[in-house]
């Protein structure tokens, strides 16, 4: 399948098969009215497949949020028709408010003051842990 | 650092050498406790006790008490804002005018830390939930240098609930951070250590072995600390029945243990050990408990910077 190549834009590589849809809904590209391609389980020599995401246009990018739902991904940013730089998003070290604490035991989910509060403890295996109740929770699997 | 001020949420943010100088000044303080009513005189400790206790409670108030202060709060959350839907923010606020310094018990886990954000005298966390409870490894660290002159090169066998025992959590990783000591945690499967602790103690390379048998984990133990399978941890009873049997001290079993090992228990007991064994030279969870208010004589003493002033 090809797909043109684009002159000025964003070109997501090497989400992990299966994400770039979730990607696609969370950076809202349904809405806009540039020309914008999802490409989904294309042959990759180093992934065996991927999903790859064409906007051509500029938009901004939330890297934390986009390493939080897929950190094998790789965010090109295409000039005139070139890759002109390369960006591997990475991990937040502190999340805050995003998704609530898994133990029903932590003050977290209790006090009305206390917004959730984690920091990163294993970038490999995505391990955040809550600095209240420091029960660890797991990312990999996690929808945003 | 100077411990004046400092909030006590866990032991992890003391140096060894500063648990150790408030061991120090409790065993000092444990030789003549009844010789410094007056170095507390004029300040006044809060008591937020959200949650059941007797010994917490009742040895924070009687150390005060012996330092010649006073001390406001309540023993029941029934009686205080709480039941009227006052966030644990707003008491803190409130309370951190009307004290010097504030003991907190509360059922959910990193209260303690959260208190500790909104307030600016020093807070102590004497158990929140089933997370940490270091006022009671001061009691215990008290209690093991008073038997064997030492913390550190010891084998401690701990036993029971290791997932939700408060006081298990602390003392695990306080004394990990003493050279040569090592564990085994002897608990049935779905009462082993929580992933946060093993995951610690793992990058800390730590000696500690996971095992089920109580006599297996006592064989070459310096220390076997027994806990109570906490009814109140469990969200469900038959779980809790299930599990509230599971090891049962007596007598019996302490035989073939070494004759020098001592057991230890936060109390309160249930049945995890025998009344026969209260007569047996090697128990010593009364004299623990009796440990607590030297312990937190020393503690309240050195956080309001009174000790040896």
């Amino acid at each position: 399948m090809k797909v043109k190549a684009i002159d000025r834009g964003i070109v997501i590589d090497h989400i992990t098969a299966g994400k770039g849809l979730e990607i696609f809904r969370k950076l809202k590209l349904k809405n806009v009215h540039f020309p914008v391609v999802l490409l989904m389980n294309v042959a990759s020599t180093r992934y065996g497949k991927k999903d790859v995401i064409k906007v051509e246009n500029r938009i901004d990018l939330d890297m934390e949020m986009l390493a939080l739902m897929d950190h094998q991904l790789i965010v090109n940013i295409i000039e005139n028709n070139v890759v002109a730089e390369k960006r591997k998003p990475s991990l937040p070290r502190h999340i805050k408010g995003l998704f609530n604490c898994e133990n029903p035991r932590c003050i977290s989910n209790e006090d009305p003051y206390v917004s959730s509060s984690f920091v990163r403890i294993d970038t490999e295996k995505k391990t955040y842990q809550c600095i209240y109740c420091e029960e660890n929770v797991s990312l990999m699997d996690k929808r945003f | 650092m100077e411990l004046k001020g400092r909030k006590m949420v866990s032991l992890n943010e003391f140096t060894t050498n500063e648990i150790e100088e408030i061991v120090d000044a409790a065993l000092e303080i444990s030789t003549d406790i009844t010789g410094y009513g007056k170095l507390l005189q004029g300040y006044i400790m809060g008591a937020l006790f959200y949650e059941a206790s007797t010994r917490t409670r009742l040895s924070f108030e009687s150390a005060m008490l012996r330092l010649g202060g006073k001390v406001v709060g309540f023993a029941d959350a029934s009686t205080s804002s709480s039941k009227k839907g006052e966030s644990l923010a707003d008491t803190i606020r409130v309370m951190d005018d009307y004290c010097d310094i504030i003991v907190l018990r509360h059922p959910k886990e990193g209260s303690a830390k959260l208190a500790g954000q909104f307030s600016t005298v020093p807070i102590i966390n004497a158990g929140d939930g089933g997370h940490k409870h270091p006022t009671q490894t001061l009691t215990d660290l008290v209690t093991l240098k008073k038997e064997f002159a030492r913390i550190s090169n010891l084998k401690i066998a701990l036993c029971g609930d290791l997932r939700f025992g408060r006081t298990v959590h602390s003392m695990l990783e306080t004394l990990s951070r003493w050279k040569g000591n090592s564990f085994v945690l002897i608990s049935p499967e779905k009462l082993r250590i929580p992933e946060w602790l093993r995951s610690n103690l793992e990058e800390m390379d730590i000696d500690f072995t996971e095992i089920t048998d109580l006599e297996t984990g006592i064989e070459r133990a310096d220390v076997l600390y027994m806990t109570r399978i906490q009814k109140e941890r469990f969200f469900s009873e038959k779980e809790y029945l299930k599990l509230k049997n599971a090891y049962i001290l007596d007598v019996k079993r302490l035989k073939n243990s070494p004759s020098e090992m001592i057991v230890m228990h936060p109390l309160p007991r249930v049945n995890e050990i025998d009344y026969d064994v209260d007569n047996d030279d090697r128990s010593r969870y009364f004299q623990q408990a009796a440990n607590g208010v030297p312990a937190r004589m020393a503690l309240l003493a050195l956080l309001l910077g009174r000790w040896r002033q």
